[in-house]
């Protein structure tokens, strides 16, 4: 399972780097997206896997994924959606400023 | 009550109030920075009285005592002394400013400036701690920085400016690094340590380059060779701001340093030989020059150098009585020297220049205030019965005692008493050009006498010129014997405070200067000749300019290089120097790649569901250039990385991501309505390798460390949550407790940034005129259908159970999983289906249109439950909880982290909504063509 996972994080991994390197805004974004699935994934692995066993506090003690991770990544998540947005406003801006939807401003 | 604390504070405040006061009336705020320096006296005067009987005040104030860091402040007698100067002279340079400023200056933003640096200055002097000496230390170059730079249409003045704040800023620096390396030897950052430990710290290995490193700080902040060049260049400055940066304060820190790090760095040879012989050369190099100033206030600029010089040889000598004389000359070259630039000052005001070529005869004119520059004149040459005298004979004195120690020691009395000579040369011309040597050579105006306030300044200062240079045993001796033994950390030598002390070298030496100043001005034309002919020579500034465009140089050598405009490249190159980066790590070590840890089966539907997010992120990339279908699949990546987060027990996660994933998809659907809807074939071929050859190796890098590290065992402060959650913070969803309550303050921050983006966003949007296309992708025009029926009275339907659910959600989530993230996400996510099932129009009419003041309240409501801890003693965002029992409803916990999450929920809320609607009003704004009363 760990190797399915360390897989599935190098593809996005790939993929999100291989968009940003486009010339144009709306697939830098997208590839911004891809890139910040990769991240958040990669920061909760920190936590390792563990299967059926949430960070839920039950009676008997019992071992239980790492929630400190979790923690992290579920706000990594919201703020991602800001940075995510503010990107995707900015390309717009640029758009309608420059009239292209070149990275550099420039067709 | 800490009233050092305050006393330092009042001006920064009265500064605030200064540059308010000013847009009721031109004068206010010269009178609230009067005030409010005399508040501040007020408020040292306790601590002043005990330091004055001996005592050290010392008040602190924990601010992070775990590391050891406390506002500390100290007033002693060298500290008193400082702070009266600071104070006094700063009340008269406020009154004389006040006359001076013409109606087009701003006061307001000199009076603000001004306060600004004396508070500075104040934290200086009062600073218990080094570290927190060296930040007023630096906020002193930045307030001088303002105040050079006053009058911001001038050339000069700016670059004065600039050369001032470059040039002192390096020296703290340095500094700092010195304080740093100090501390460490000591043991401490406190001054009371520090001086205590003198002995270990001459004796530490590392104490010439922490001698080295302070005495650049100072040196270039006490304008000393050859750092010298940056004070004649700040004359550009209005002369009250040279008259109190250059009299009392500013360049007197760096002298004020030296006398308080007395104790603890003085008494050895690199000290005497450094700071002895910077000093004697400042002397030397700063008498010589000032003869040769036409400009008024160049003379004073080099004569202050001068004097500055000689403070520092005196420090260098490093005697007790030198010591002793030092401070007095500190005393002495404050009260003569504001006052010779406050007469400078009146002069360039009444003539319109300060060129000594054309200044001539103003005795006739005014009379009063030539006695007044006279006298301190006097004062600055040295001539008995002024101030200046008695610490310029006492100076004499030590030098003639150093020189009686050393090999080639007739040198140095011969070379202090050619500084004599000269600075009595210089004290003359200035006399004698400006009020004699005949008539004025056509001045732009007609001079004549100041408004009569605006000489009191001076007159207060020339009397104190004349009682201690009279009656220096009842004025001047018991504030000297103060300081000078908090600058020995000792009771203070037996010094005579006396005009005549007999028949001695030193008296000598003042009547050799005297004559020979006297002579050197009468044969002034061959060496005016002669320094004519060698001006611009030997130019510090030359050299400075010279590295400064070197510098210029490089860095834009650099930034051209890197940055040629393009993200691309620089994304390449960002892209690729992590991977070169990482893989360096790889390679370097024999570590194995795989670890230890018992590894998981792979099961079917996993395989599966990775078979399809690998799919799907690699058909978002072939499908890049069509660019609806590459966003949608976009969303199923996001769908299944979803599905890893239950997989792995984190249904925290799981929910968030799934929410976010619709607002994400929706706000880009949105988005790309505006852009471009396929993407041109613009990258060659070769081009496209090279960005998949760095996209392979970034994932397989990527996937070698996830691998290396899922496959190792580690050790987590995971066990401290799950234990503590339920006990302390009252909830079982550990991630929820971790972020309601363990990471609180974290959380806050992080919704505030949440908020900043969506009105950033919102700042951006605002008169962004888009352009909506007419037709579709595969050219087909946008058609107007009305919303479909179904879907739009399904959505209402469905809205008061979805917010219920997210309600639900919000109130479970300290135990099960949920929150304010996940249900604010849900909500948005309720709301946003109304939208795009009726319409923005519809929808807009009938949801407050306003989403900032949701955000607003969110944010006050989380910092008020933050807040509230205080009340009750406790840190910032401590949480508590409680059980209740109600008759229906049973048992069920409340804890103040819900309040908290609710603040959270709303700012979720808020900041979607606002950037989704937003966005969403654009498309009807863009639409000229759209029939009116239907939604699209």
């Amino acid at each position: 399972m760990e190797a399915l996972l360390a897989l599935v994080i190098g593809v996005l991994t790939a993929c999100g780097v291989y968009l940003s390197l486009r010339g144009r805004t709306f697939p830098v974004v997208l590839g911004l997206t891809l890139l910040s699935y990769a991240v958040n994934l990669f920061l909760f692995a920190m936590g390792r896997l563990v299967i059926g066993h949430p960070p839920i506090v039950s009676e008997p003690a019992a071992a239980s994924a790492d929630p400190l991770p979790q923690a992290l990544v579920l706000t990594a998540i919201v703020i991602g959606f800001a940075m995510t947005a503010f990107v995707i406003m900015l390309a717009l801006k640029a758009r309608a400023e420059l009239g292209n939807d070149h990275v550099d401003g420039r067709p | 009550m800490n009233a050092l604390l305050l006393a330092v504070l009042t001006p920064y405040l009265g500064a605030a109030l200064a540059a308010w006061a000013s847009r009721h009336g031109r004068l206010h705020a010269a009178w609230v920075a009067a005030a409010v320096t005399l508040i501040a006296l007020a408020l040292i005067t306790p601590a002043a009285l005990a330091a004055f009987a001996g005592e050290t005040v010392i008040h602190r104030l924990p601010w992070m005592p775990a590391v050891g860091l406390t506002l500390a402040f100290r007033l002693d007698g060298l500290a008193l002394l400082f702070a009266l100067l600071i104070l006094g002279i700063g009340l008269l340079i406020i009154l004389y400013a006040r006359y001076y400023l013409s109606e087009r200056d701003g006061m307001g933003r000199f009076y603000a400036y001004l306060l600004l640096f004396m508070g500075a200055m104040l934290g200086i002097v009062l600073s218990e701690n080094v570290i927190q000496l060296l930040v007023f230390w630096e906020l002193t170059s930045l307030a001088s920085f303002l105040l050079i730079s006053y009058w911001q249409h001038r050339e000069d003045a700016r670059n004065g400016a600039r050369m001032a704040l470059t040039v002192t800023g390096a020296g703290g620096l340095a500094l700092l690094a010195g304080f740093l390396l100090l501390g460490e030897m000591a043991g401490s950052y406190e001054l009371s340590v520090i001086l205590a430990s003198g002995d270990t710290i001459r004796a530490h290995p590392g104490y010439v380059p922490v001698l080295i490193l302070i005495l650049l700080g100072v040196f270039t902040k006490s304008a000393q060779f050859p750092f010298h060049f940056w004070l004649p260049h700040a004359m550009a400055a209005p002369t009250p701001v040279s008259a109190y940066l250059h009299s009392a304060t500013m360049v007197k820190a760096g002298v004020f340093l030296l006398a308080r790090l007395f104790p603890a760095l003085s008494g050895t040879w690199e000290w005497s030989h450094l700071v002895g012989g910077v000093g004697l050369a400042t002397l030397l190099v700063g008498a010589y020059f000032a003869l040769y100033k036409h400009d008024l206030k160049g003379l004073l600029a080099y004569s202050t150098i001068s004097h500055l010089g000689l403070i520092t040889t005196l420090f260098g000598i490093g005697t007790e009585l030198a010591a002793v004389a030092g401070v007095f000359h500190i005393i002495n070259h404050a009260t003569f020297k504001a006052g010779l630039f406050m007469a400078a000052g009146i002069i360039d005001h009444e003539c319109g220049t300060r060129d000594m070529r054309r200044i001539n005869g103003l005795w006739r004119h005014m009379p009063h205030t030539a006695t007044l520059a006279m006298v301190t004149a006097a004062a600055m040459a040295g001539v008995p019965l002024v101030n200046g005298f008695l610490s310029k004979e006492m100076f004499f004195a030590e030098a003639v005692s150093m020189g009686t120690h050393m090999r080639f020691g007739w040198l140095l009395p011969l070379a202090v008493t050619v500084a004599g000579v000269f600075s009595v040369a210089y004290s003359i011309r200035f006399i004698h050009d400006v009020f004699f040597n005949g008539e004025p050579v056509g001045l732009p105006r007609t001079p004549h006498e100041p408004p009569r306030w605006m000489k009191v300044p001076v007159e207060v200062l020339v009397a104190l010129c004349l009682l201690v240079g009279i009656l220096p045993g009842l004025t001047v001796a018991p504030i000297l014997s103060v300081a000078a033994g908090a600058v020995l950390q000792a009771p203070p030598p037996a010094f005579d405070l006396a005009i005549w002390h007999g028949w001695s070298p030193a008296l000598l030496m003042s009547v050799a200067a005297l004559i020979g100043g006297v002579l050197v001005y009468a044969g002034r034309r061959p060496l005016f000749a002669l320094a004519a002919r060698w001006e611009g020579r030997v130019d510090a500034r030359a050299v400075y300019q010279r590295l400064l465009e070197a510098l210029y140089a490089l860095a834009a050598g650099v930034t051209r290089r890197l940055d040629t405009g393009s993200l691309q490249r620089l994304l390449v190159l960002f892209f690729a120097s992590a991977v070169v980066l990482g893989a360096a790590g790889l390679i370097d070590g024999d570590t194995p790649l795989t670890g230890r840890r018992p590894l998981l089966p792979v099961d079917g539907v996993s395989l599966m569901a990775a078979v399809g997010l690998v799919a799907a992120a690699i058909a978002s990339v072939w499908l890049h250039r069509r660019r609806l279908t590459a966003l949608i699949v976009i969303g199923a990546v996001g769908l299944v990385v979803s599905l890893i987060f239950v997989k792995f027990s984190a249904p925290d996660l799981a929910l968030t991501q799934l929410s976010v994933e619709v607002v994400t998809i929706v706000l880009l659907l949105l988005a790309l309505y505006f852009l471009p809807q396929t993407g041109p074939a613009e990258s060659s071929r070769l081009r496209r390798m090279r960005d998949a050859v760095l996209a392979l190796a970034a994932g397989g890098g990527a996937a070698a460390l996830a691998w290396a590290v899922l496959t190792r065992p580690y050790d987590t402060i995971a066990g401290y949550f799950l234990d503590k959650s339920l006990p302390e913070g009252g909830g079982r969803n550990v991630v929820n407790v971790i972020l309601v309550d363990f990471r609180g303050f974290d959380t806050l921050g992080e919704i505030t940034v949440l908020a900043l983006a969506a009105l950033g966003i919102y700042a951006m949007l605002e008169r962004l005129q888009l352009r909506a296309p007419e037709r579709d992708a595969e050219g087909r025009p946008w058609n107007w259908d009305r919303h479909p029926p179904i879907m739009a009275s399904l959505t209402r339907l469905l809205l008061p159970l979805a917010l219920l659910t997210s309600a639900f959600i919000l109130l479970r989530g300290h135990n099960l999983p949920g929150g304010g993230f996940i249900a604010g996400l849900v909500t948005a996510v309720a709301l946003i289906m109304q939208y795009l099932a009726n319409g923005v129009a519809w929808t807009h009419a009938r949801l407050p249109a306003n989403f900032h003041p949701i955000i607003g309240w969110g944010l006050g409501l989380a910092l008020a439950t933050g807040l509230a801890s205080w009340a009750f003693d406790h840190p910032f965002l401590t949480s508590t909880f409680g059980h209740f029992d109600w008759p229906v409803v049973g048992e069920f916990e409340l804890a103040s982290a819900m309040a908290f999450d609710l603040g959270v929920y709303l700012v979720v809320v808020g900041a979607t909504l606002l950037i989704l609607v937003y966005l969403g009003l654009m498309h009807g704004a863009s639409h000229p063509t759209q029939p009116a009363g239907e939604g699209r």
